[in-house]
This record gives C-alpha cells, structure tokens and sequence, in this order.
C-alpha cells in the first residue's frame, strides 16, 4: 500500500527550507563563495594513443589548483576545473573551448593541447576576447610569429627554438669532439617532427659547420614498424644520429633498432627520450643516448623540484611528465598574477602576468619569467644529458645558457621576419 | 626519390640482405593477421573489422604472461591461446547473430567492439603505452649475413610464420578438418545437410583467425610499443595485402604480406617520402589489373 500524501510542500520539507534559507542568510559567506566561483575551462586530449598528455596535464594543473584553492582562491574566488575531452582533434579542441567559455561560463581557458590544437584554440581566444593560457605547444611561432599575438593569450611551455638551439650546442660539441661529421635524423613526418629536426639542424650546422646530414627518414606517426626505418639508417652508415620520435613510437623505435645494435653503431641523439613516460616504459634503455631534459625530478636539482616531483608520485602513482610541469606553471603564474592585480579578472590578470617573474622548481635559476613582449615562458630549466638504464635516468646535465639561448634567439626571429 | 640508394643497394650483397630480411619481418607478421582476415572471409563471408583488437589482446596477454612467468615460450602460447579462446566467444555469442544480416550491421558490431576492446585494454592495463622488452635469449648482437644485418629474433618470428603459413597449407588442403572447412566456405547449407555442425566450424575458424592474429600481436609485443588502438593500423595494412592477394586465399595473403613488406623496405631506400604511397598505389594496380586480387577466385 502506498501512503496518500497531501499536494503541496509538506511540514519537513518546508522546515527544511526555511532552516536552509536561515543559515544561508545567517552565513552570507557560504552563498557569496558559491557565487563568485571561478570557473577555469580546459581543453586537451584525454583519449587515444596521446591520453597520456591530457591525463598527466591534468593532474599537474590540480596539484596547484588545490594549492590555490586552498589558500583562498583567485581572489577569494574558489576555482572550479572544468576539463573536457578534445579526442586530439583540432576542431574538436576549437568547439570544446568555444563551449566552455560560452555555456559553461568559464572565464579563463587552460589550453592544454598538442600543437595541431592549440592553434586552433589560439583562434577561438582572439575571437571570444577570453584569457587563455597554452599549456602543452611548443611549436614557437605560436608566441614568436607576431601575426599570432593578442593580448589575452600566453604560454607556458617549452618553445621549440629554445630546447633547438641548446641540443644544437651542445650535440657541435660533442660533435667536435668525437669528429662526428656524418649525421642522419629519423623523426615523425608531421609539423612538431619536421619544425624541430630542421631547427636542430640549423643550429647543429651553427655550431658545428662541418657537419653534414646524410640520411633522412620520416616514418609517419604512430607508425607501428619502424624496421625499414631503422635498416635505412645502418645501411647510411651514419656517425650520429637525431630523432624527435617520443612517447611509444620512440619506445617502439629503440626496441626495434635495439637488436640491430645500432646504438653501439653510432651516438643518438633523441630530444625526448629524458621524461618518465619513455624512460620508464624502454625495457632494455642502452646506455648514453643524448637527450634533453623534458621533466626529470633531478634537474634541476633542488629539493623544490624533488619534493614537486615526489608530492606528485605520491598523488597519482606515476612520475610527472613535461606536460605536468607546463601545466603547474600555468597555474602558478595565475595564482601570483591574481595576487599581483587583487583580481581574477582576465584583463587584469593579463596585465599582471606580462614580464611577471615567480619562484618556480622548474626554473634554471629558481624562477621563470612571462616574457612581455611575446607572452611566452622563458627562464625555465633546459639541458642535455646522456642516459643511463636505471634512476635517476640522466646522472648529469650540462646545462643551456639562458643568455646565449635568447640572444640567438632574437637573431632567429629576426632571420623569420619576426621582429 | 633516391633512385642512387636504391640501385646502390642492389648492387650491394650486404644492402640486399639487410633490406630483404627487414621486408620479410614487415611482411610475415602482416601474414599472420592478413590470414586471419582471409579466413574468415573465405569462410564466413564476414570481413572482420575488429581483427585487429585480436592483435592487440595477443600483446598484451603476451606481455601479461611473461611479465608473470618470465617465459618466453609461455606468453606466445597465452597470447595464441587467449585471443582464440577470446575469438570463439565473440563468434558465438555476437558475429554468429549477425551472419544474415545486412552487411552494415556487421560492420556496426564489429566497430562496437573495436571500440569496446580498446576501452577494455585501457580499463585492464591503463591508457599509457607499455613495452614488454626483448627477453634475455635474444638479447644477443645481430648476425651477419653476407655483411648484411639480421637479428637473430627476427629469423624466429620469419620461421614461425613460415611455419604457420605450411601447417595451416597443409591442413587445409589435405586433412579431413581442412576438407569440411573448405566445403562448408563453398556451400554451407549441404555440409550441415550431411550431419555436420558448421556452428562448430565457423566457431573454429574465427578462433584460428583470432589466434593467429594474437600469435602475431605476441611475437611483436617484444619490439613494438602496446597501446590501446594498436590493432587500427596493422588492421589496415592487412586489408591491402587482403586485397592485393585476393580474399579468401591464404597463398594470396602470404605473397600479399612478402610484397608488401618488400614494398616498404626497398621503397624507404628509394622513395623516402612516399613509402606509404607506394602500397597504395600497388594496390591500385593491382585492382585495375586483377579486380579478384593476385590469387582471388572469380565470383560465379
């Protein structure tokens, strides 16, 4: 038998109400709050065979979001995440982010793209006017090429040209040295392969003029043989080699080139062989590939980028990635920007982050910097270093010039047509 | 194009055995799923969209089984004996619904299920690529051959395939069991009219396709990255040498395989930037020569 009730609100649920109603007023704090949560919107990739971006992009962000968070908010205002899922593809990523700050109502985007899709949120920030950080592109002309500049967007990743002209420098030396004069590259056949290789090389030729490239392979991405690939380059006979494969096809790469011995063959240089994601996976790691530092707990070496890299081990039961600590840093400079300004307003948070300098574990000298004249993160840790099979992975890393990295730089953005 | 490399590389013994070795590794484990396909082609008449998560499963059980026992011989067997077993259940309780019907319905369950595989593999073993590493036995330097370069891993992975390729020859040409699969593929209706169940045939024959295609998802899990969604690519690479070959003909899908793998790796020498075409393009010959494929039958 079911009981009768009479229509309308019964006497509980209206003590209820009234109670609520009564607290909430009592306690204007609790509805205030509520209202002016921030709602931070964040586009990235958290399927397929590059989930791995989103995920370990997503828990770098969080670690700092709960931080703020917990010491108050963006000026006083909570932040809510909201992360949706772009699938990797770029008008995917474009209608995810329109969707986010249209519907969702959030008021800043953390653009945590691969390239292909960060230029297409990049389009999206220009036309809703919104502030947007791009968390996980490191392709340069996004920040370098002026046509791309507005105001509201900046970035907080690596930039191609940076890790190139450091890995150039650092490979002519090793080169000079051992009289590495032949060189070949096997790197993945689209834009991040082709744009890296040919800034390495440029560089490499920089520094080392006698260097010539006799050999180039460009297996597509994903690819899940590299064999050809791999006999293409012993039969070149080459004295060094360079590759910008990463993730599982690099992994997939140095265990297929592996029992062709080809690291006794020659000396390799693969800029993304030192993050956790490879280096733990590569079962049998030969010793003394060349690599530069994506995010390793050890370099910098500061107890800040250990306890960093420890504190986020214990969270999530993995190591952080390259994209973790690009993510953090979005987020830490938000929180010092916010503070800057008093404000969580997007204008305003704009112009504080311009030129904005904070303590970082990820920086060179312990800080990084917003640049202000094209709103990309310079000041961060950039090094080269050989591997070895177990921790700490790379024991020494020769460290990037700063000085020496931004002047060339500026002659590369001059030779561009930049400045 | 390098047509020098290329015509360099002929006129070099150790160039020759080097790329020639490198095609035949590319091409035999291409055979062991493209035969698959085939198979169950010639006798269901269903192309399998989702053959390649059976690739994929023989993988990751491969790198399940040696990661627990340490045994190379046991995770090839897992992986083998686990993508049949898994091939049988999926015929049974789902593709064997759907023999009747359009064939965009079983285009439809097979998507499903390369869908649901994929999120299986991502929920058991996590989205992150895995390796399951080169086992100490074969931890060794490559041989040389004439000058030329060959890992003694891939003369095992070339032998079982060549193996498999004359078992699965002989067996169907010759024993009793072939004799009936053969029958039921030209007409089902008689052989289950003569007392025999060809439930039990079709569920065997997509368990030996599954299998082999999880023998080759095994035999690669050494050297190739394990992903979910590994199975898409080598799924398509299998449909050419399908279609090169002929469906339905396991000698076409061997030749198929061999030429493909030869395509790419003499093709890396001398069209570096279109290797990839270059399969296609061979296709498209082929079609326009030979609409069947190289050893496809006439349809009556």
């Amino acid at each position: 038998m079911t009981k009768s009730r009479k229509p309308g609100i019964s006497r509980r649920s209206a003590l209820a109400l009234m109670g609520g109603t009564a607290v909430t007023f009592a306690t204007p704090w609790v509805a205030g709050a509520q209202a002016k949560t921030i709602k931070v919107g964040m586009p990235t990739i958290l399927s397929g065979r590059v989930a791995q971006l989103g995920t370990s992009s997503r828990n770098g962000i969080m670690i700092e979001v709960d931080k703020v968070n917990a010491a108050g908010g963006l000026a006083g205002r909570p932040i809510e995440m909201v992360i949706r899922d772009s699938k990797g593809q770029p008008q995917e990523a474009a209608r995810v982010a329109r969707e986010l700050v249209n519907t969702d109502g959030c008021e800043i985007l953390i653009d945590a793209e691969a390239s292909s899709g960060a230029f297409a949120v990049h389009e999206v920030a220009r036309d809703l006017g919104v502030f947007c950080v791009h968390t996980n592109s490191e392709t340069s002309s996004l920040t370098a090429d002026p046509k791309q500049h507005i105001p509201n967007a900046f970035r907080t990743a690596r930039q191609g040209v940076h890790d190139s002209i450091v890995g150039g420098g650092y490979a002519a030396a090793i080169a000079k040295a051992k009289g590495l004069k032949k060189w070949a590259t096997c790197s993945p056949d689209y834009a991040y392969g082709r744009d890296t290789t040919g800034e390495f090389v440029y560089y490499l030729k920089q520094f080392a003029p006698d260097v010539e490239i006799i050999s180039e392979a460009w297996p597509k991405l994903f690819q899940p043989d590299y064999t050809e690939v791999v006999t293409k380059i012993l039969q070149a006979k080459p004295q060094a080699l360079y590759s910008a494969l990463w993730g599982g096809d690099l992994t997939s790469y140095i265990d297929q080139a592996n029992i062709y011995a080809l690291f006794t063959q020659m000396e390799v240089f693969a800029v993304n062989m030192a993050d956790y994601t490879a280096l733990t996976v590569v079962k049998n790691l030969p010793k003394g590939i060349h690599s530069g530092n994506r995010y390793i707990k050890t370099y910098p070496a500061t107890a800040e980028n250990a306890a960093w890299g420890d504190a986020y081990k214990a969270k999530f039961n993995e190591y952080p990635t390259n994209w973790s600590w690009e993510n953090a840093t979005a987020m830490m400079l938000i929180a010092a920007a916010s503070k800057k300004a008093n404000s969580a307003d997007g204008k305003k948070l704009a112009e504080a982050m311009k030129g904005l300098t904070i303590k970082s574990p990820f920086g060179a000298d312990g800080t990084v910097t917003m640049r202000a004249e094209d709103h990309t993160l310079i000041g961060y840790a950039i090094g080269w270093g050989t591997t070895i099979p177990v921790e700490p992975y790379v024991p020494e890393v020769k460290s990037g010039d700063w000085k020496q990295i931004l002047a060339l730089e500026a002659e590369w953005k001059k030779t561009k047509g930049y400045t | 194009m390098d047509i020098d490399a290329l015509t360099g590389c002929f006129a070099s013994a150790a160039c020759l055995v080097t790329q020639t070795t490198s095609g035949l590794i590319i091409g035999m484990l291409l055979f062991l799923v493209a035969v698959g396909l085939t198979l169950i082609f010639g006798v269901l008449k269903v192309v399998n969209f989702s053959h390649g998560a059976f690739y994929m499963f023989g993988a990751y059980f491969a790198m399940t089984a040696y990661q627990l026992s340490g045994s190379f011989a046991l995770a090839m067997l897992c992986g083998a004996a686990g993508t049949a077993i898994l091939g049988l259940i999926f015929e049974r309780v789902f593709m064997s619904r759907v023999y009747g019907n359009d064939v965009l319905m079983q285009l439809l369950v097979c998507y499903a299920f390369v869908l649901i595989f994929d999120d299986v593999v991502k929920i058991v073993w996590g989205p992150e690529f895995r390796s399951m590493g080169m086992p100490t036995a074969f931890q060794i330097p490559p041989l040389f051959i004439a000058g030329g370069v060959v890992p003694p891993y891939y003369l095992l992975l070339i032998g079982v395939a060549l193996a498999v390729a004359a078992v699965l020859g002989f067996s169907l040409a010759r024993t009793r069991v072939g004799k009936v699969i053969r029958a039921a593929a030209h007409n089902p209706g008689m052989v289950s009219a003569l007392g025999i169940n060809t439930g039990l045939i079709y569920g065997g024959v997509f368990a030996l396709g599954g299998m082999l295609a999880g023998l080759a998802g095994a035999l690669a899990a050494p050297v190739r990255s394990l992903t979910p969604g590994m199975g898409f690519s080598v799924l398509i690479e299998s449909f050419i040498v399908t279609v090169i070959g002929g469906m339905g003909s396991i000698l076409g899908a061997l030749i198929g395989a061999l030429l493909i793998g030869l395509i790419r790796s003499f093709g890396s020498l001398g069209f570096p930037l279109f290797t990839e075409g270059l399969m296609y393009l061979f296709m498209v010959i082929v079609l326009v020569a030979r609409p069947t494929g190289l050893f496809g039958k006439e349809v009556a």
